[in-house]
């Protein structure tokens, strides 16, 4: 049975607390921050939020219900969405349910990490049980090794060189030199690229993003809402999630976005070649090119050619990750998945903090989370239009 | 095969010797089936006792059918080399301080993945490689990728050698040098390249003539311990401890006695003097040593061995009190090894079956000789194990005491009947 629509269901308020490198501060700042800049765009008051999902892995010992109390909110729904970088989609998937039918009327998604200078490390080292027994005691490289693996595998299976991988980073950068908010502010040349520090073979350092400290939000709300509070919004057209797909591949060269991306397109009544902008999960550039084959905008195994044959600026036949995505904004822990949802809401309703993808309609955000042991386990992706 | 050099070069004194750090210690529960086995040096996998299914990493229900019944196996660990990195950043301190790290993921005959470590030897993937199981240096098991066929020499991969004791170019104190379990240590130890022996001797009024021979031995030094006597095991520790960087206790009093035979009291005295208050003499003085040297370069402090006794494990009647002692020197030497690996000093423990010398003189065989013991400690300390169970009695005892600890404890007392 297809999955009934998402009709009526739309996204609003896309707000950004600005990204540190490290912070004293504690997860709930940023979380309190996002929303109360969630508030402030909607203008309402805050007991008009009846709705929270919370995607953090620095809120410890607190989860989402901790946050009610921390500030002052009185729910009627509440999700904890404990999945990385997958978090955004599926809090979107869970929210636009909950508007559909009644059981909540505006939803704050937010995603947000402190960032101390100890907290990738303790993360990274208790992060699953099976990266506490199986991986961290192999070097303690956390994602870096993972990535490492996959990127090495790719590139045997299918022709990758690092060139092609270090267009995609150089393209980003130039995305992020025109977002404010973005803490690169260099350009990055395709030699700095190719001759960085080694991180682990074959990554160097403009492939690994970087931990920061920051949130993201977004609310989600029946589009009557968005009339009567008289907000700009994008309306939601398709969504799908997916969570340990291909467990028997030998090493992960595809995700979950290969069995779900015919059911999305059909959601979203469109083909591939209808998206204006994509915001694909980017912690290492590999992972955009599975993206790009597993979404279907070019085979299992083109991805090397794809990208020798489009350019992925804003101004580009392929614009991608707009903002600059996580590799030149930085990686606010579980923000890393609402980074390209706010940022695709910026651009369909016309409020771009950089550049402006032109006549943009249809725009499509993945998220991809967890690597549990030795793959990435949550994935999905939602297709986005203008109003 | 580069080996390490036979003298480690001699440090720069005026150099701070590096304090240990440790790889992560933290496994659940059920990830300690793993190390259960490295310690004995032997790779075990969880298979399903109900589909067959292969898991890893360590679980608590089958992946394949959800039964709950995994069981620990011996595997073959012949597997696939899929992809594989060399690690060059790393954000835990002792991972940090020997980079690069060779890492791979490889597919395992029987469907499960394992991240490893490459030994240096084993091509490009992909490539037929087979996972070992090993102890690293907070004694927790983790898996290595090694070539195929033949025995990988672990301390021939600069990085693997972390995982071994290689008693080559290092230098090792045994605690009795002159019983024939200690000659043949001292002298199993010159042959696998220690670079300085000091052979401990109790009694020097005693001359014993293949014990003399050993003093021919250009690496040997016959030294004065006693280790019923605190003040001789301080004198030494004193004059060597900073310098030892393997301690092998030979030291063993061993009298044939039941517990109601006469003057057994004073021989269980004895042999509780030597077998368990000269090892906890001993730890006293060594052990802050060994910890201190723990991560003193090449030619650090890495181990400590006991010759127990497979009598440890179950009472031995007839060898009653000395069954005894030697149950409460185990007992004792788990105390040491958790001491000892908070520095990453191993300590690894030999269960003997009777042994062919005086005390074991009316044991039927087969008997393990002096110079297997002593091949066998060696091995150990070349590979990466904790617990050794030399000889055929010793690996069937150890068998009946898995399978029914009981019905071994029935058996040896109907052995002394």
């Amino acid at each position: 049975m297809a999955p009934s629509g998402y009709a009526d269901v739309v996204l609003a308020a896309p707000v950004t607390v600005p990204y540190v490198r490290y912070s004293i501060r504690g997860a709930h700042w940023f979380l309190g921050r996002a929303l109360a800049q969630l508030l402030a765009a909607a203008k309402i008051p805050k007991d008009r939020i009846d709705g929270l999902a919370v995607a953090s892995f620095t809120l410890a010992p607190d989860t989402a219900v901790g946050l009610t109390q921390h500030l002052g909110l009185t729910l009627r729904w509440l999700e904890n969405v404990p999945m990385g970088g997958a978090s955004a989609v599926v809090s979107i998937r869970r929210a636009a349910r909950a508007v559909q039918n009644g059981d909540a009327e505006i939803v704050a998604c937010i995603g947000g990490d402190t960032n101390h200078t100890d907290s990738f490390r303790r993360n990274t080292a208790t992060f699953s049980q099976f990266s506490q027994d199986a991986v961290y005691p192999y070097g303690s490289g956390g994602p870096n090794t993972s990535f490492a693996l996959l990127t090495s595998y790719y590139m045997r299976s299918y022709g990758a060189r690092r060139e092609d991988f270090g267009k995609l980073c150089v393209a980003q950068r130039n995305n992020a030199l025109k977002n404010p908010l973005a803490l690169f502010k260099k350009p990055l040349t395709l030699d700095q690229y190719l001759n960085a520090r080694s991180i682990a073979d074959p990554l160097r350092l403009f492939d690994c993003v970087m931990p920061c400290a920051g949130a993201e939000g977004f609310l989600v709300m029946r589009e009557s809402t968005a009339r009567d509070l008289g907000m700009p919004c994008a309306r939601l057209l398709a969504a799908i999630e997916r969570h340990n797909a291909f467990p028997d591949d030998p090493v992960q060269f595809r995700g979950g976005w290969a069995m779900d991306r015919d059911e999305l397109f059909a959601q979203a009544a469109l083909k591939p070649g209808d998206i204006d902008f994509v915001e694909v999960y980017d912690d290492y550039p590999v992972i955009n090119v599975l993206q790009f084959e597993d979404l279907g905008f070019c085979g299992k195994g083109e991805g090397p050619a794809f990208i020798r044959t489009n350019s992925f600026e804003v101004g580009g036949t392929f614009p991608c990750n707009t903002s600059g995505g996580q590799l030149s904004v930085g990686q606010a822990g579980a923000a890393g998945g609402h980074l390209g949802v706010v940022e695709a809401i910026r651009q369909l309703t016309g409020q771009a903090l950089g550049a402006r993808v032109a006549k943009a309609r249809y725009g499509l955000v993945s998220g991809f989370g967890m690597i549990n042991y030795d793959r990435g386990i949550c994935s999905g992706a939602v297709v986005l239009a203008a109003d | 095969m580069a080996k390490a050099p036979m003298h480690a070069r001699r440090k720069n004194p005026i150099l701070r010797t590096p304090l240990p750090t440790l790889p992560p210690h933290a496994r659940s529960r059920v990830a300690l089936g793993l190390t259960a086995a490295a310690a004995r040096g032997a790779l075990e996998l969880q298979v399903c006792r109900d589909c067959r299914a292969v898991q890893y990493p360590p679980r608590e229900v089958c992946r394949a059918c959800l039964s709950s019944r995994l069981i620990w196996r011996p595997h073959n660990g012949e597997a696939e080399l899929a992809a594989e990195t060399v690690l060059h950043a790393a954000q835990d301190l002792y991972f940090r301080e020997r980079l690069p790290w060779r890492i791979g993921i490889v597919r395992l005959d029987g469907d499960a993945n394992m991240v490893v470590y490459v030994h240096d030897s084993v091509g490009s993937a992909p490539c037929r490689v087979r996972v070992e199981a090993a102890l690293d240096r907070a004694g927790e098991a983790v898996l290595l990728a090694v070539p195929p066929d033949g025995n990988a020499d672990l301390s021939a991969d600069p990085k693997l050698r972390e995982m071994t004791c290689d008693p080559r170019g290092r230098k090792i104190l045994v605690t009795d040098g002159k019983t024939a379990v200690g000659q043949a240590v001292v002298r199993a130890l010159a042959t696998a390249g220690a670079e300085m022996i000091w052979a401990g001797e109790a009694e020097p009024w005693k001359k014993i003539a293949e014990a003399a021979t050993l003093r021919d031995l250009p690496q040997v030094m016959m030294v004065p311990l006693d280790v019923t006597d605190s003040h001789s095991v301080h004198e030494l520790a004193g004059e060597i401890g900073a310098k030892v960087d393997i301690l092998v206790n030979t030291a063993d009093c061993h009298r044939t006695l039941t517990i109601g035979a006469g003057g057994a009291l004073n021989a269980a005295q004895l042999e509780m003097d030597i077998n368990y208050f000269g090892l906890l003499r001993l730890a006293k003085e060594f052990a802050p040593f060994l910890k201190a040297r723990a991560a003193d370069g090449p030619a650090s402090a890495v181990a400590w061995v006991n010759v127990l006794s497979i009598f440890a494990l179950s009472n031995y009647p007839p060898h009653g009190t000395y069954s005894a002692s030697k149950a409460a020197a185990l007992s004792l030497s788990q105390a040491l090894r958790a001491d000892l690996y908070t520095a990453g000093v191993r300590l690894i423990n030999l269960f003997p079956g009777p042994v062919d010398d005086d005390w074991d003189q009316l044991e039927l065989p087969p008997k393990l000789s002096p110079g297997a013991l002593a091949a066998a400690l060696v091995v150990a300390l070349q590979g990466s194990m904790e617990d050794v169970y030399p000889g055929e009695v010793a690996q069937d005892w150890l068998e009946r005491h898995g399978d029914n600890a009981k019905a071994l404890e029935r058996e040896l007392s109907e052995g002394s009947q």
